[in-house]
């Protein structure tokens, strides 16, 4: 205030230009109240001049007696009467006498002069709540509210794209509660159309400021993770870093499409950097050296029900890759390292010759969609083909017209946007890479079973031979859909009655008792468990005789029914006796008393 | 120069001296204090009040709490004025003129911190 902005006081509209310049940092209450009051300045200057004039007149006027000489003027305190009941249409008459003939006239005047005044005011409130402004002010202000009253755990996804949204989705059908944070109208519209069972909070903001990530409830205490899924690696790092100075108990999980990005996060303690791109091109890998564990990967990780997919690995001889940025890059690179013939096409190249050593790939400029390209890049002698460009069109279109002169091209795909996913059904590619369900789908494998990706990890490293020995036992078990993952630990909070059991002498426990169905202790659930972990070691695929101890973790899979009633023993004390002994013991404390 | 500067300043200023003219005279004498004077008063500090709505600074913050002081205190002294000369039948005694008198008399000393601010906003500003 120190220049003097008089003009700033005396014109209006001022507060929903500022607040719209401001797009993406939250308002706080204050800044909205005083905008309503810099926009009512007009109606409301307006109103009491409109009050005054007539109030005046109504003082000067003079009005007449009962017997028609004239009499004083109304004193003030009666004209501030007459004219309210009368600016309001109230209208209770000449009160408190009879009008002469110019108070009448005055009268015709107050009454236009105060309804046009009234309705030119609500009309400006009505305009107010209207303006976007206004509206997104009041919205952010209602969310931080309902955020600051959560009292159950919650994770904040930034960002509402493609990932966003499955992974709203996913944690939405587990029952996980979570914020939104993202700038864009359109998805935020998109988002408001999914069927989702509970209605999350979403601000509309840019999560790169930290004042949206503070408001969407960053320093919560019941705010368990921080998702940084924008599609912009810059703010995603900015998340990440706001999250980790802002708050440093929360876990952090962020997307990073370049190798540069995902360092940068590392470095600032960013708990679990995603690289699509890089995971893709390991599976691509794995599944080209051992087939067997990319199969139990995919198996493992795929959508609920989906069915086991047949063997199918990559062939070796050389590959094309058609769109060498970040993607293509990844790929060529470890393709190279394998020890493979790579030849890749792209506009900003210049021509070069391979340089394994470097990990460079053959490369040609142009565009794959050209014949005269393809046949250049050697597409009649190559095996594999990796469609990586960042458009779905041009990747669709180099697929087509590699396969139509090679027909037995092992086709790569890369998919960028959720809504191309018929064009990707209808041509049937050997492999798809769906960054946006890379990304969400690992999140919520890191926060629902985090034991999963430790097992990944495993499975990773393994041979053949070893994961075609899982994929075995579990079809046994489980049958060819996918199943499901889930954690138990051993202790007095998620599973009170094993860990009472364990604690008694002489009554020792193991995976297989766990494992056998409430309904009748002879049949086993359809589930087997993966891993074991125990002071931080590991025991793959234990036994059912694997005696349990407290604090263990125990990572099964099997199928959704069999984990909510293996959840029943492991809270029931009578259920999880009648599974060890077979003893089907009176429940209550009569039959206990009289038991005993 | 700026006409919204001018109103500005204009409004804040007419309110101080209509409410410096109403107060001005004997205490207890109603031929001294017009009512008209004291309903200009109360209407140019209104308007005087809604110019500086929505004001976020310190200065403006301060200046919207004197206006409104001065317009509690302009109103109270037209509730004394109706309760004595209407509804309590006394008509305008020179104690219920005084007691007005001296309501008024606090208002303009909100005004006049109004005043003050005004002229010390336009001193500190070297453009």
């Amino acid at each position: 205030m120190a220049d003097g902005d008089a003009a700033d006081r005396s014109g209006h509209g001022g507060g929903a230009e500022r607040a719209a310049r401001g797009v993406g940092s939250p308002l706080a209450a204050q800044s909205v109240l005083f905008m309503v009051l810099r926009r009512l300045r007009t109606p409301l200057i307006v109103i009491v001049l409109s009050y005054s004039v007539s109030v005046l007149g109504l003082t000067l006027i003079p009005g007449v007696a009962d017997d028609g000489s004239p009499a004083p003027p109304m004193s003030f305190f009666h004209a501030f009467y007459f004219v309210s009941y009368t600016a309001t249409t109230i209208g209770f008459g000449e009160v408190p006498a009879t009008f002469s003939d110019a108070q009448r006239m005055w009268t015709i005047v107050i009454i236009h002069l105060t309804v046009i005044g009234w309705t030119y005011a609500l009309l400006n409130v009505l305009s107010l709540f209207q303006d976007r402004a206004f509206q997104r002010a009041v919205g952010q202000i209602r969310l931080a509210g309902r955020v600051r009253r959560t009292r159950e755990p919650f994770h904040l996804i930034c960002g509402a794209g493609d990932t966003g949204q499955r992974l709203a989705r996913l944690l939405d059908r587990r029952d996980m509660r979570f914020v939104i944070v993202e700038k864009d109208e359109g998805r935020i519209a998109e988002l408001e159309l999914e069927d989702l069972r509970i209605d999350p909070p979403i601000l509309h903001a840019d999560a790169a400021l930290p004042q949206s990530l503070l408001t969407a409830g960053l320093r919560h205490p019941m705010c368990r993770g921080v998702l940084a899924l924008t599609p912009d690696d810059g703010a995603n790092l900015a998340i990440a870093t706001a999250a980790r100075l802002l708050n440093r108990g929360v876990p952090v999980i962020a997307g990073a499409q370049s190798p540069r990005t995902a360092t940068s996060m590392r470095a600032f303690g960013t708990h679990h950097v995603i690289s699509p791109f890089d995971t893709f091109a390991d599976q691509l890998i794995l599944a080209m050296r051992e087939p067997g564990c990319y199969r139990l990967l995919s198996w493992l990780t795929a959508p609920l029900d989906a069915e086991l997919e047949k063997e199918h690995e990559p062939p070796r001889g050389p590959w094309v890759v058609c769109g060498h940025g970040r993607f293509g890059h990844a790929v060529s690179r470890r393709l190279i390292a394998e020890g493979l013939q790579v030849t890749a096409v792209d506009p900003a190249h210049d021509d070069g010759d391979a340089d394994p050593a470097e990990g460079l790939p053959a490369r040609l400029r142009g565009v794959g969609t050209e014949t005269e390209v393809l046949a250049r890049a050697g597409i009649d002698e190559a095996v594999g083909l990796v469609a990586a460009a960042d458009n779905d069109v041009t990747n669709l279109a180099i697929a087509a017209l590699a396969r139509s002169r090679n027909p037995k091209l092992f086709v790569v795909l890369r998919q960028n946007e959720a809504a191309n996913q018929v064009l990707f059904d209808a041509f049937r590619a050997d492999m798809v890479m769906k960054p946006s369900e890379i990304i969400a789908d690992e999140c919520v494998a890191l926060l629902t079973t985090p034991l999963l990706d430790r097992f990944l990890a495993v499975v990773r490293r393994k041979n053949d031979a070893w994961a075609d020995e899982v994929i075995h036992q579990l079809r046994k078990r489980v049958g060819t859909r996918s199943p499901r993952a889930w954690t138990v630990r051993l202790d007095p909070a998620e599973a009170p009655a094993v860990s009472a059991r364990l604690h008694a002498e002489n009554r020792p426990t193991t995976i297989g008792e766990l494992l056998r169905d409430p309904r009748n202790r002879k049949d086993r659930l359809p589930a087997q468990a993966l891993m074991l972990l125990r002071g931080g070691g590991e025991l793959l695929l234990p036994n059912d005789d694997t005696a349990l101890a407290a604090g263990d973790r125990i990572l099964f899979a099997g199928r959704g029914d069999a984990r909510r009633r293996m959840q029943a023993a492991l809270f029931d004390e009578k259920l999880l006796e009648y599974l060890c002994t077979g003893r089907d013991t009176p429940g209550g404390w009569l039959f206990e008393r009289r038991a005993g | 120069m700026n006409l919204g500067k001018v109103v500005f300043g204009f409004s804040i200023l007419l309110a101080a001296t209509l409410n410096f003219g109403f107060v001005y005279g004997d205490i207890d004498n109603p031929s001294h204090h017009h009512v008209s004077e004291l309903f200009a008063a109360i209407v140019v500090n209104l308007i005087a009040t809604i110019m500086k709505f929505g004001d976020r600074t310190q200065v403006g913050a301060v200046h919207l709490a004197t206006s409104l002081v001065a317009d509690v205190q302009l109103i109270l002294a037209a509730l004394v004025w109706a309760w004595t000369a209407h509804a309590a039948g006394a008509g305008e005694s020179p104690a219920a003129t005084a007691s007005i008198v001296s309501l008024a008399a606090g208002a303009l000393f909100a005004n006049v911190v109004s005043v003050l601010l005004l002229i010390g906003e336009t001193l500190a500003l070297r453009r």
